[in-house]
């Protein structure tokens, strides 16, 4: 959309038909080219963010990075890590997904995602930063382990999950009624969580063991904000694929 | 009964962040000693089922553990001193650098000794970075970087002196020196807390635990 330069204070002389709701244009104007997030279309990360900014209906340049030849500018605005997803807004950089998602819900305030009560922050805050440490990692380490080892993985990243499941029996999404902070964290579990079980041929997330965490998944993927975003699982099958070729011929160059 | 529980251990510096939070508030609280070595209670293992460590906060009956949620928690429940900044971008920062120092700087501690002194080292120079111009990390006043950053003194600059362990130099990291000399003097910390001598004793019984435990596994 091309708004005239000199609008001045968006007085009546200008070149814009009447129809035009100006505080709409007002907010589109203040939002589009301020926000960047870089980022892949596969990973998990990146979608946590994606779907924050759409819940808070932020309008944002969606950079695609390419991870084995990243850009200078991530590599400006990201050089202690190099990672994707990092948020630009103002010029400014936010890195740190969970970092992201907390900068998110305190500079628009409008559909919050984190939690008011303060106990319940740190109930949520405690969670997501569990799901990083232990979840993620547990599940990762199962999908590139085999044999007897794979057998221990699955076992400890079940274990892991076994406390989320009592976080969320009874609950329809761990923020309530509402989508929030902890389900955007825990989101991975929908999606990427497969492809992870599809490339490690295993099965974690198994129904009868924790039929409320599996419940929960069909709920998230179903919010549309969550749907419309998803990327097509083949994709991030072949990015998680992709990932573990490059570790295995990382560990073959060295022996 | 008091309001506030801190399940905590006093030579660990985690427990130690959410003791300066609270003296920084003002916050009367009762202080549970853990012996975390050897026996943890019941009620900790009750509070903190999932991980089963110090520091935890109990407030009105209800736990809080992760020392960095805490101190978070610690900030939004009761006035005082900010602990972390108002503005989003500041606490984006803030949280950026507590995720570094906990999971870069900590974690290269535990590595074997050239690939941790070689870690650390380059951690030490980013953090040594940020301090330019600043007495403390929070600026001013200590903030949440701060008291995190707090095992910095816990584990390079005691233990250098008694193991001559030579990482965290003067030459090297002139600002990080300052800083941990300005840390350690400031009136939240100096009033209030055990000081170096009491964190001497504790790492000098500690090593010599190690040091005998290295010998008996040689052989």
């Amino acid at each position: 959309m091309n708004l005239p330069r000199n609008r001045g204070s968006f007085g009546p002389h200008l070149l814009i038909e009447d129809e035009v709701d100006w505080d709409q244009v007002v907010q589109i104007n203040t939002r589009i080219g301020e926000v960047k997030l870089l980022g892949t279309q596969s990973s998990f990360p990146c979608a946590r963010i994606i779907w924050a900014l759409k819940l808070k209906q932020v309008q944002y340049e969606f950079i695609e990075e390419d991870l084995f030849n990243k850009s200078p500018l991530l590599l400006k605005m990201n050089p202690i890590y190099k990672k994707v997803p990092v948020l630009i807004h103002n010029d400014k950089p936010v890195a740190e997904s969970l970092v992201i998602l907390e900068y998110i819900d305190e500079t628009w305030k409008p559909n919050p995602i984190l939690p008011e009560d303060p106990y319940e922050r740190a109930t949520a805050r405690f969670w997501a930063k569990f799901v990083d440490e232990k979840c993620v990692l547990s599940s990762w380490e199962a999908m590139k382990s085999e044999g007897e080892e794979k057998k221990k993985a699955i076992d400890t990243a079940q274990q892991m999950f076994e406390h989320l499941e009592k976080q969320i029996k009874g609950k329809k999404y761990f923020g309530g009624e509402q989508i929030g902070y902890l389900d955007l964290a825990i989101g991975w579990m929908s999606l990427w969580l497969n492809a992870m079980e599809e490339v490690g041929q295993m099965k974690l997330l198994v129904p009868e063991k924790f039929p409320s965490l599996s419940e929960w998944t069909h709920n998230f993927i179903r919010v549309p904000v969550i749907h419309e975003s998803l990327p097509p699982l083949e994709n991030v099958v072949s990015y998680f694929q992709g990932g573990l070729d490059y570790l295995r011929s990382l560990s073959a160059n060295k022996s | 009964m008091a309001e506030v529980k801190l399940f905590g251990s006093s030579g660990s510096p985690f427990s130690r962040r959410i003791e300066v939070a609270l003296k920084m508030k003002g916050v009367e609280y009762e202080f549970i000693e853990e012996d975390v070595y050897n026996k943890k209670s019941p009620l900790l293992l009750k509070y903190n089922p999932v991980h089963k460590k110090v520091p935890v906060l109990l407030h009105n009956g209800k736990p809080i553990c992760e020392s960095v949620v805490i101190l978070e928690y610690i900030d939004e429940t009761w006035e005082g001193p900010s602990i972390l900044p108002k503005d989003p971008y500041e606490r984006a920062m803030v949280r950026f650098w507590v995720k570094f120092l906990d999971e870069k700087l900590v974690r290269s501690i535990g590595e074997e000794q050239e690939k941790a002194k070689e870690e650390a080292t380059e951690f030490l120079k980013i953090l040594e970075g940020t301090l330019s111009g600043k007495k403390f990390f929070g600026g001013d006043s200590i903030g949440m970087v701060d008291i995190v950053a707090n095992f910095i003194a816990y584990w390079f600059m005691i233990p250098q002196e008694l193991a001559g362990i030579d990482v965290l130099t003067k030459e090297k990291f002139p600002k990080l020196n300052e800083w941990m000399n300005e840390y350690l003097n400031c009136s939240i910390i100096k009033e209030n807390l055990p000081l170096k001598d009491k964190l001497t004793a504790l790492f000098q019984a500690r090593f010599q635990a190690f040091a005998a435990a290295a010998a008996a596994s040689v052989k």
